[in-house]
């Protein structure tokens, strides 16, 4: 028997985990990636990873919690089984991580040391500097480059994957993937792919992602038949500094540390913010939020920010938004912990962030939605079957999806240090389960017609050569900015469907220029002209699917927030009154939630009137509540809901008596 | 009207072809970084004197200093050039930023070149820990604050190929595993599990190409974006290979 082969695509964190952990199960990989898989992402990630620990469990955390913290601030939006599984993978991934040799802080025990992120009560956080994601990578690269040297991964890096190759019963047995340099296409046949692509942000033209994040894998794949769902989320991280080529990133970590957003009280003040006095300062989120303060979750923290700077027209300066993230009180042992990202802000803006408040905006950042996957609940435990060739399988057998590219831990809103988790994670549970799916597998990769190969290679050939021919009068990428700009003024942080609309209109547009664009390169050696104007055709494709499924969407949830189907927060002085808002606020929560506590499913029509569905969220652990984090003045409504629980519960029970005795 | 920068790019089409100059006239914006620069060719790739040309190939990832891709020479010093702000670049020389590929590594095409050489540095050296398996086995060891802060700085280095560009022992004739490989041998050696390997590591550092053959001119260090202490890491390797010279000829 020929021995089995997998191809991964992508090698950031998610990549890298799986290769490794199939090449120790013996399993030989081919890992494909546009760069060099040490400079995938990843290497971004500031500021750490989040997993149970010692520390807090002293003072009385979980795994439950973890995964409470993660649905809550998910909006309920995801299956609770995988989420489960990965909150209790938790801390044994930190151990392994730390066993590769990442420098985490430690304590003087010599322990590690966390911080606290948003949406929790508990410093969850292990991080090495203000550089873990690049950290974490390193560690994993180093394993995978222990196993090129064995012979078990392959590793082709400069290659781009262009399509998945589906036999004629619809299952997946490799890729077509293009040499950067050379530019030969090539089929690389396997018995498995595991897609580990990573995000999309490029789709908003700028954003704190990487120039690779363009989302063409998973665009190919989308055509090539494997379901897009919940693309509609977006994440907008409420921290990162605008530059004219990317929009740079202030982690999360300079708030777990101590670092305070405020605007002046008095508008566009133009005085020095260090010698504006305190009770000049309006700490927003910490006035709005006493519980969580400047930790609330990334999309309100998003909206509060949007909320002051526009609505309340606070922006610190006249002609440009942004609001002051200040690190100036906090000690210069804090600093040094969050060095990474203050040399990013010193040297991409010239001022000393120690001295002087930075001053942000918010950004698109991360797509929780993303390629399909399944997953096998266990009955038992309430999380995964692992082992099963389910989990990660997406609708086309033989094809995974992990990392930023699967859609399945971060619902609705991901928490901070959440993705690190996830990408390890499910590269480490993907493993067994591709091994479990190829040892069931009748056929092989090797058994196949050499001529369903060759023609896939000449399909991808073909395309390349069109595009490459092509010489029409549009600028690919003068139609990458006007899409970015559409995007990001219309399905970002606050969305109308008039406004979406006029977004969906664009692409329509857009899609029509796109067919006649002109190559500024048409040469066959090392054209990167023709791998951006490519990605940008499925750009187009992705974008029209996240902005469908915004459109579609008429409630608010997570990232998601659409006024016109806002539910008006309780405000009467009146308790009585109040009481009575608060329970039809509660009533229409229920509503939203019957209608919407579902994913939104989407599959490819060639025609792009893609074929929406959607899918019933299995929310067995932990029941969907209102989500105030403990904003002020939305007690009451906390209050109802917990009353209108107990009761019901009380009802079940005696239902199951009234059972029990009949 | 507008203000204009000059950009002058020393272009290559292929692994074999000779080299030749392009000039560009970019608009000004302010906050701009070299990878802006790049970009903005992309867009327009028209050239001062010759009309329409081709798109500037170049590395390019993070543009936040971090996934090393972006090294090349502006305006004759080797570095990153997502970090190198226009402004400044201005500052030095007002008439024109001037961009060339390093040298040290064969060019791919115009400012792209081939780093595999580090990568393969990099498994000479072994430069990782020999964990037994993927599977639970607890936390690591356990390390005092002071040992992260030193082996910090060294997992911070980006394979970005800077101090091999700067280093003179680096050339044709040579075949030195560069100061980068040999500052990731000291962190493993280091590490308290990493060690086991040691003496694998330090075959490396003492055979051909290792550490004897470096100079000590200690260019690489002053270019390093990272700030790693490469000629720390340089001398302890320098320490570490007697001690391992020394054993294994008397077979201790
Ligand atoms: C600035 C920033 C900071 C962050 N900080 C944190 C943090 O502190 N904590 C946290 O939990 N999360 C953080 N995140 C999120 C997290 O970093 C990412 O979600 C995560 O790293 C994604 O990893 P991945 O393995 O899925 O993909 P990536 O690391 O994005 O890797 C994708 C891989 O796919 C390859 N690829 C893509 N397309 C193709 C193609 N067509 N052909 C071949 N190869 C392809 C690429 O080459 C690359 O190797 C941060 C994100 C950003 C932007
Ligand atoms: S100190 Fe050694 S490695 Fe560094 S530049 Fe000099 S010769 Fe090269
Ligand atoms: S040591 Fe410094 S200059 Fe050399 S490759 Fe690493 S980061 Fe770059
Ligand atoms: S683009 Fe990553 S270091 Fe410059």
């Amino acid at each position: 028997m020929a021995s089995e082969r997998v191809v991964v695509v992508g090698g950031g964190l998610a990549g890298l985990a799986a290769s490794m952990r199939l090449a120790e199960a013996g399993v030989s990989v081919d890992l494909i990636s546009m760069v060099p898989v040490k400079r995938s992402h990843s290497v971004c990630a500031q500021g750490g990873i989040n997993s149970v620990n010692t520390a807090t469990r002293e003072l009385g955390d979980s795994e439950y919690l973890h995964l409470d913290d993660t649905v809550y601030g998910g909006a309920f939006l995801q299956h609770q089984p995988p989420v489960k599984e990965m909150c209790d993978w938790g801390p044994r991934i930190i151990d392994l991580m730390d066993r590769l040799g990442v420098a985490f802080n430690r304590t003087n025990e010599g322990n590690r040391d966390q911080r606290r992120f948003g949406g929790t009560m508990y410093k969850r956080t292990a991080f090495a500097g203000a550089t873990t994601g690049q950290q974490l990578l390193y560690a994993l690269d180093e394993q995978c480059r222990r196993w090129e040297v064995d012979g078990l991964i392959r590793k082709h890096e400069y290659w781009e994957f262009l399509g998945p190759i589906l036999d004629d019963n619809g299952v997946c047995r490799g890729v077509v993937a293009q040499d950067m340099f050379r530019m030969d296409i090539r089929a690389f046949p396997a018995d498995a792919v595991v897609m580990a692509n990573g995000g999309c942000g490029l789709i908003y033209g700028r954003s704190t992602m990487s120039l690779i994040c363009t989302g063409g894998a998973a665009g190919r794949c989308f055509k090539a038949g494997v379901k897009y769902a919940n693309g509609e989320f977006i994440q907008v991280h409420p921290t990162a500094v605008p530059g004219t080529d990317k929009l740079r990133l202030m982690s999360e970590s300079a708030r777990g540390e101590g670092g305070r957003v405020w605007v002046p009280k008095k508008p566009h003040d133009d005085r020095d913010p260090m010698s504006i006095p305190e009770g000049e300062r309006y700490y927003f989120l910490e006035e709005r939020y006493p519980k969580y303060g400047n930790l609330v979750p990334r999309d309100i923290a998003t909206r509060e920010i949007f909320d002051v700077c526009v609505n309340q027209k606070l922006s610190v300066e006249q002609d440009r938004l942004c609001v002051y993230l200040d690190l100036t009180h906090l000690p210069s042992s804090t600093h040094k912990k969050l060095e990474g990202i203050l040399a990013i802000y010193e040297k991409f803006q010239a001022t000393d962030p120690r001295v002087k408040p930075m001053k942000i905006f918010p950004a698109v950042h991360y797509s929780m939605g993303g390629l399909w996957c399944d997953y096998e609940k266990n009955e038992q435990t309430g999380g995964l079957v692992l082992g099963s060739p389910r989990n990660h399988q997406s609708n086309v057998p033989g094809l995974f999806v992990i990392g930023e590219a699967d859609y399945q831990y971060h619902g609705g809103n991901r928490l901070g240090a959440n993705s690190l988790l996830s990408c390890i994670f499910t590269g480490m549970i993907v493993a067994p389960s591709v091994e479990s799916y190829m040892a069931a597998l009748r056929t092989r990769a090797s058994d196949m017609p050499t001529s369903m190969f060759d023609q896939e290679q000449a399909r991808h050939k073909t395309h390349c050569d069109a595009l490459i021919s092509g010489n029409g009068d549009e600028n690919p990428y003068h139609i990458h900015d006007e899409l970015g700009d559409s995007m990001t003024r219309n399905v970002t942080v606050v969305r109308y469907n008039k406004n979406i609309e006029q977004t969906l209109a664009k692409i329509d547009e857009l899609d029509e220029r796109y067919k006649r664009i002109r190559l500024s390169d048409k040469g066959n050696w090392t054209n990167q002209n023709l791998s951006f104007s490519r990605a940008l055709g499925d750009m187009l494709v992705l974008a029209r699917v996240i902005a469908r499924g915004a459109m579609q969407r008429d409630e608010c949830r997570g990232a998601h927030y659409k006024p016109d189907f806002a539910i008006t927060a309780p405000d009467a002085d009146d308790p009585a009154t109040l009481r009575q808002q608060a329970i039809k606020w509660c009533d229409a929560f229920q509503a939203s939630n019957d209608q919407w506590l579902k994913s939104t499913v989407c599959g490819y029509r060639p025609d792009g009137d893609h074929e929406f569905g959607y899918e019933e969220v299995d929310t067995s652990l932990v029941p969907a509540r209102p989500r105030t984090y403990g904003l002020k003045g939305a007690e009451i409504i906390e209050e109802v809901w917990n009353e209108r629980m107990k009761k019901k519960s009380t009802e079940s029970a005696a239902d199951t008596q009234a059972v029990a005795n009949a | 009207m507008s203000k204009k920068i000059n950009v002058t790019v020393k272009r290559q089409d292929e692994q074999n072809s000779g080299s030749r100059w392009e000039k560009f006239s970019l608009d000004y914006e302010s906050g701009m970084n070299v990878t802006t620069l790049l970009q903005r060719i992309a867009a327009n790739p028209v050239t001062v004197d010759a009309g329409e040309s081709t798109p500037v190939a170049y590395d390019a990832c993070c543009l936040e200093e971090v996934c090393g891709a972006c090294s090349m020479i502006i305006n004759g010093r080797v570095r990153q050039a997502c970090s190198a702000l226009v402004d400044n670049l201005l500052q030095d020389r007002p008439d024109q930023i001037t961009l060339e590929p390093m040298t040290k590594f064969p060019v791919v095409r115009d400012l792209l070149v081939d780093r595999s050489f580090m990568f393969n540095g990099l498994k000479k050296v072994r430069a990782w820990v020999p964990v037994d398996g993927y599977f639970d086995r607890g936390p690591g060891p356990k390390m005092s604050p002071h040992q992260q802060e030193d082996q910090y700085p060294l997992t911070e280095c980006m394979t970005c190929g800077c101090c091999v560009e700067a280093c003179p022992q680096i050339n044709d004739r040579s075949s030195f595993i560069g100061p980068h490989a040999i500052s990731q041998a000291i962190l493993f050696n280091e590490h308290p599990v990493g060690q086991f390997e040691e003496g694998e590591r330090m075959k490396a550092i003492t055979g051909v190409g290792g550490i004897g053959d470096c100079g000590n001119a200690q260019n690489c260090v002053k270019v390093c974006p990272k700030n790693i202490p490469l000629t720390r890491s340089i001398a302890k390797a320098g320490k570490m290979a007697t001690k391992f010279v020394f054993r294994n000829f008397f077979g201790t």
